[in-house]
């Protein structure tokens, strides 16, 4: 039986790390992302996880030492946001290079300056090239289900790279909403006890990680890493995501689609603002507009061939991104673009910056996107590529 | 009637958003008025931290710089090397100075910049909401160590005053408490002492000043005054860890 209850995206998070009892978190607050560990501190100081605490001086150093506890062999758990997953930015690409398969919650926070607390992707967005698996989540209930599986996808022998799970900062992060978390023991079953691949101290195999490498073999390592995020990843999460609905009877997908099968028209939006946009989708449709949507799950490595032939047949399609490339485009729009280019006939695309420093995404945002959109799909004319919405005069 | 008493000019008239028994306000006032008092409100600039004193921008009566976590002594070396002239302040928490900052204040200090360091310490992250900070004392109680901070796991205070005056770099090193109205004219005179240091080309001078965080601590402003003195006092003790050469031999 699931336990049905009102918590916060971060008490949703801290619940799935306390059901996966890690052997080592190591994290450093940052607001919205500190009622997360600090909830999961409490579970280790009331003993309800095994789980050793490290209160490290900085994201720099909560990285780094989640990289010493994964190489050591340990199951290995964090959390940070914003400047914190900024600040961790060179670990990130020791963590992957290392081939370390740590678990991180980002609760989605806008970077300095000016300094703002609250929730955009400019930080996931900054990590996106770290070599990391990224999933993305729209509410409380995605970011526990996400995390759950992130542990068995980042730790898959086919795999074995540092995942990231993404929920809004404040909008999920602190907003209290209803979720179903699964049994414990379910939980524990699902994820199963956590077996290093090549850990320190096999006294018989002794090992060194992260040595001097040069224009011998670098590339070659490089070329590893993406094969792996090329060909392996996407199959792993379907596969974890067919388990996961056996335990949970929840559905998951490289990406969601909704009301896309006939739709003419659509928007590509990431987390929190999907769910407002799914409603006025749903007006839309009321009025006989064949409007869809699609929201990313798997950011990276991003679903190219899957998403081109959810969206290749439509007329016009919007990405929204809570992100920015200044200077280029909306990093959800490259994205689906580069998907996009191969096909013969494509729809199409414009892209909207919305929602930044957490600037509230609105329904009517939504709809004058859409409304952009039928226009295009009728005269096939775009007019403005790249814009900004819900600027203030 | 005549007025007797005015708010420094150096604090603009925001109203403080500190919690009520907070002693931020206290602190505050002391250095914008040694700023005023030295006559150089308008020759001075302040780097703002991360935690509870970011909105010090707001307050002081000066130009200010937001600078990022920990970074204010870094941010703070830049502005004083091409402004030479003016004088340069921090304003930083146990939260951004010892923490996460720990790298920038040792290496500003070691280097002797000469800038002047206003370091408030109350053994606890508040903006975030009551973690344990490295300057949390053993056994108190915090959000991340519900039953109190213990050294197996968690290590021992920083004592960030006797820490920097280990290393050669400093000109002034004080801690002061801002707990009683003697200590708080106490404290005046060590952050009046750490201007006056750059002013005179002397080099780096910190001011570590204890202070309450009644929120955070689960006490009342009163309560909190006490356990400063009976609490903090103890394992963080005032005096003057620091001073320069010429004073030292006479």
């Amino acid at each position: 039986m699931a336990r049905v209850m009102a918590v916060t995206g971060n008490e949703a998070v801290a619940e799935a790390f306390r059901q996966i009892n890690p052997d080592v978190c190591a994290a450093y607050p940052i607001t919205p992302q500190t009622e997360l560990m600090q909830r999961f501190a409490a579970f280790a100081a009331n003993g309800k996880v095994d789980t050793e605490i490290i209160l490290v001086e900085s994201e720099h150093s909560a990285m780094s030492a989640c990289i010493g506890a994964a190489t050591a062999g340990g199951r290995v758990a964090t959390a940070t946001c914003g400047p914190g997953l900024a600040l961790m930015w060179e670990m990130l690409f020791v963590a992957s290079g290392m081939r370390l398969p740590i678990v991180m919650a980002v609760v989605n926070r806008s970077l300095s300056a000016p300094i703002n607390i609250h929730c955009d992707h400019a930080d996931a967005m900054g990590a996106r090239d770290s070599g990391w698996v990224q999933l993305w989540s729209e509410n409380a209930q995605e970011a526990y289900d996400n995390t759950i599986q992130a542990f068995r996808i980042a730790e898959h022998v086919d795999v074995r790279l540092p995942a990231l799970v993404c929920m809004d900062g404040f909008i999920i992060g602190h907003s209290i909403t209803r979720i179903e978390f699964l049994e414990d023991e379910l939980v524990k079953g699902f994820t199963g006890e956590y077996t290093p691949l090549n850990p320190l101290l096999d006294i018989d195999n002794p090992k060194s990680f992260g040595p001097l490498v040069l224009t011998d073999q670098y590339h070659e390592y490089k070329y590893a890493q993406h094969e792996v995020m090329w060909t392996k990843v996407r199959d792993v999460v379907l596969g974890v995501a067919a388990e996961f609905e056996k335990v949970s009877g929840r559905r998951y997908g490289l990406f969601e689609s909704y009301r896309l099968d006939d739709a003419e028209i659509a928007l590509v939006i990431l987390n929190s603002a999907a769910g407002t946009a799914k409603d006025v989708v749903d007006s839309f449709r009321e009025r006989g507009v064949k409007a869809g949507l699609l929201k990313p799950r798997l950011f990276r490595p991003f679903p190219y061939a899957e998403v081109a032939q959810a969206l290749g047949g439509l007329k016009a399609v919007a990405v929204l991104d809570r992100a920015d490339s200044f200077g280029g485009y909306g990093p959800v729009f490259t994205e689906v673009c580069s998907a996009l280019y191969p096909l013969a006939k494509r729809p199409a695309v414009i892209n909207k910056i919305y929602g930044l420093g957490g600037r509230d995404f609105l329904p009517q945002h939504a709809e004058r996107v859409l409304k952009e959109l039928e226009e295009i799909a009728q005269t096939g004319r775009v007019s403005v590529i790249k814009e900004y919405i819900g600027v203030r005069e | 009637m005549a007025v007797s008493r005015r708010r420094t000019e150096g604090l603009t008239d925001k109203p403080f958003h500190y919690c009520p028994g907070c002693t931020h306000g206290i602190i505050h006032r002391l250095v914008a008025e040694a700023l005023v008092e030295l006559g150089v409100l308008g020759l001075a600039v302040g780097i703002c931290p991360v935690g509870c004193a970011v909105f010090a921008y707001d307050y002081f009566n000066c130009d200010m710089i937001q600078a990022a976590h920990g970074r204010a002594p870094a941010v703070a070396t830049g502005v004083k090397r091409v402004l030479p002239d003016r004088v340069v302040f921090t304003y930083q928490g146990d939260g951004d100075l010892a923490a996460i900052g720990t790298a920038e204040i040792i290496h500003a200090a070691s280097r002797g910049e000469n800038i002047t360091v206003i370091f408030v310490n109350n053994a606890v992250f508040g903006m975030t909401g009551g973690q344990m900070a490295p300057t949390t004392l053993l056994g108190q109680k915090t959000t991340t160590t519900p039953f109190g901070r213990r050294v197996a796991d968690a290590g021992f205070p920083l004592r960030v005053a006797e820490m920097l005056a280990a290393v050669e770099g400093p000109a002034y090193i004080a801690r002061v408490a801002v707990s009683s109205p003697k200590n708080i004219l106490r404290a005046k005179r060590a952050v009046r002492r750490a201007f006056e240091i750059q002013l005179q080309g002397l080099g780096f001078a910190l001011v570590e000043v204890l202070s309450t965080c009644p929120t955070n601590w689960g006490l009342s402003p009163p309560e909190a005054m006490r356990w400063l003195e009976e609490k903090m006092i103890p394992v963080f003790p005032l005096g003057e860890f620091k001073v320069p050469e010429e004073e030292e031999q006479c």
